[in-house]
């Protein structure tokens, strides 16, 4: 699959400060990239500087084949941004921002005008199209501009924070709409804190820590990583003991909890399959088994943590 | 389409001068200021010089008008877009730098002879005679890119807070008026004022505009028009590379 994000030791300093320390790493196309990082990790900075807001000090970052810094009305073209603040014009209506969108990436007007209306529709703000967003409350505003960064159908789309501090309601049209667009092949570089948003959303995540990238992984091989022993939770529907489940094939320990058997093992996969056959051999049913991995907090915490200086 | 075509980009340039107009030049307290400040300093002057010629006054008149109008809210839509966060989603949109200041200037540039034909007006309506119509239209269309330019050059300076920009403004705008043989003619300056009125803009426009009006300058005429496009070339060419330079520390 084509790399349609492509940075090699992108280096941003303010002042003394290095805000992003030469990081590298690529999007494929169709991807959800997620990138993550704890307040002040550089994130902003490196969105910022994927999306030609400001320039980098030293490295590159080509978007779809083109170097943002040398050419960035190219690169622009091809993607949409929707960044964590509103700002769209207050001033303007809704159809007057969409229509300044659509002659700022040089759409002919009619077309401007029936994408225009469709993404309105699609977002549940055709009807206040004509009033000033000055009047529009934060998840309208945050709408809108999803809007105003898909008007020209971006291969390619950034979002920094789509969600944050928006109500269930615009959060799930958000998300939902993401998703439709992911499927329909737009490439989406998501910046976010929510990490059940990138659990589900992401096919991988970067991990950014003081300005360095600490992991790249899909999100469940990231929580996998962080654990060398797996937990693992089982009951059958009559008592077992302890013994017997410890001398199975890729098991290093069990304890009880109440009615159910917490196993420990190296290998999660070896350690079921060795659960189904003892069951199968003694004929006990299993009655719940689940696999209690790490959630992607945990992966996160732990990254970011190990590299603390 | 290659969006980075120049032709694209003055296109786009364009799209900013109708969202500058609509949002900060269509307001009612621009459009005052705009007419009102011209007007009351005009009749501040015309009170006390009762012996200079009506052209003299008129010619001021217009050329006050617009250089204020021009420089009115140029300065401080850089300063007001950063603080709304607006220019970060222009600097991520596929437009130049030196589009978005075109766009700018060509919006200041339209205020400014709109409001500026007003006063036209008022001076053909008090009796003065129309010598040179051609040369007035040149000289109003030369100075409103010069004034456009020197208006977005005062926003240079990378803050987004427009009090800031707003006070540099006035600190160089009126000094300017007060050197440009607009109260004082310039066949009655001594050589140092008339040293420092070469180097306004405003000074050969407004003796164009006297030359529209009476037949006569103090300058030659074409050395009024070579001198407003040389200052227009610089600035604009000055204001567009400075732009660029500042524009990523306003994010």
């Amino acid at each position: 699959m084509a790399k349609v994000i492509e940075v090699n030791n992108l280096t941003k300093t303010f002042g003394k400060t290095i805000a992003v320390d030469h990081i590298s790493f690529f999007v494929k196309e169709g991807e959800i990239f997620g990138f993550l990082g704890p307040n002040g990790a550089g994130k902003t900075t490196t969105t910022r500087m994927l999306t030609g807001v400001i320039p980098p000090d030293s490295g590159t970052a080509i978007i779809h084949g083109y170097d943002i810094r040398y050419d960035p009305v190219q690169a622009k073209q091809g993607f949409g941004v929707v960044p964590e603040t509103s700002n769209a014009y207050t001033d303007l209506t809704a159809w007057q921002n969409l229509m300044l969108m659509g002659e700022l990436y040089g759409l002919p007007r009619n077309g401007a005008a029936k994408r225009a209306s469709d993404l309105l529709g699609t977002l549940g703000l055709l009807e206040r199209r004509d009033q000033k967003v000055q009047a529009y409350s934060k998840g309208m505003k945050q709408r809108l501009i999803l809007a105003m960064a898909l008007l020209h159908e971006p291969g390619l789309l950034f979002l920094d924070e789509p969600t944050s501090g928006l109500d269930v309601q615009s959060t799930r049209m958000i998300l939902s709409l993401l998703r439709d667009l992911n499927r329909s092949g737009t490439t989406i570089f998501l910046t976010t804190h929510n990490m059940e948003e990138a659990n589900r959303l992401c096919h991988r995540v970067g991990i950014i820590r003081s300005g360095t990238i600490v992991a790249i992984d899909a999100p469940e091989k990231l929580k996998a990583a962080i654990d060398r022993v797996h937990r693992i939770e089982v009951s059958f529907d009559r008592e077992i003991s302890g013994d017997a489940l410890t001398k199975l094939a890729g098991i290093i320990g069990s304890s009880r909890i109440g009615d159910k058997w917490q196993i420990t093992a190296e290998d999660r996969d070896t350690a079921i399959r060795s659960l189904v056959t003892f069951s199968q051999q003694n004929r006990v049913t299993i009655v719940t088994l689940n696999t209690l991995a790490p959630s992607l907090d945990d992966a996160f915490l732990r990254l970011t943590q190990e590299a603390e200086p | 389409m290659n969006p980075a075509e120049l032709s694209e980009q003055v296109r786009r340039a364009w799209a900013i001068t109708k969202k500058d107009i609509r949002i900060y030049y269509l307001k009612g307290p621009v459009l005052i200021f705009g007419v009102f400040m011209p007007v009351f300093l005009f009749l501040a002057f015309l009170m006390g010089s009762r012996q200079l010629p009506l052209a003299f006054l008129v010619s001021g008149l217009i050329g006050m008008t617009l250089f204020f109008t021009a420089t009115a809210v140029s300065p401080a839509i850089f300063p007001w877009e950063g603080s709304a966060k607006t220019l970060e989603r222009l600097a991520s949109c596929p437009i130049t730098t030196e589009a978005i200041v075109l766009g700018d200037m060509i919006a200041s540039l339209l205020f400014g002879i709109g409001i500026t034909m007003v006063t036209v007006i008022i001076g053909l309506s008090l009796g003065l005679p129309m010598l040179h119509g051609i040369i007035l239209i040149v000289a109003i269309f030369l100075a409103a890119c010069c004034f456009s330019a020197i208006g977005m050059l005062l926003a240079v300076p990378p803050t987004n807070v427009p009090s800031n920009i707003m006070m540099l403004s006035s600190l160089l705008k009126f000094p300017l008026v007060f050197i440009s043989g607009i109260f004082v003619p310039l066949e009655q300056m001594p050589f140092w004022g008339l040293v420092l009125a070469g180097c306004s803009p405003l000074t050969y426009f407004t003796d164009l505009v006297r030359y529209s009006f009476t037949g006569v300058c103090y300058f030659p005429m074409l050395a009024d028009i070579a001198a407003l496009v040389i200052f227009t070339v610089v600035f604009t060419a000055g204001t567009m590379y400075l732009h660029k330079r500042t524009m990523p520390k306003r994010m």
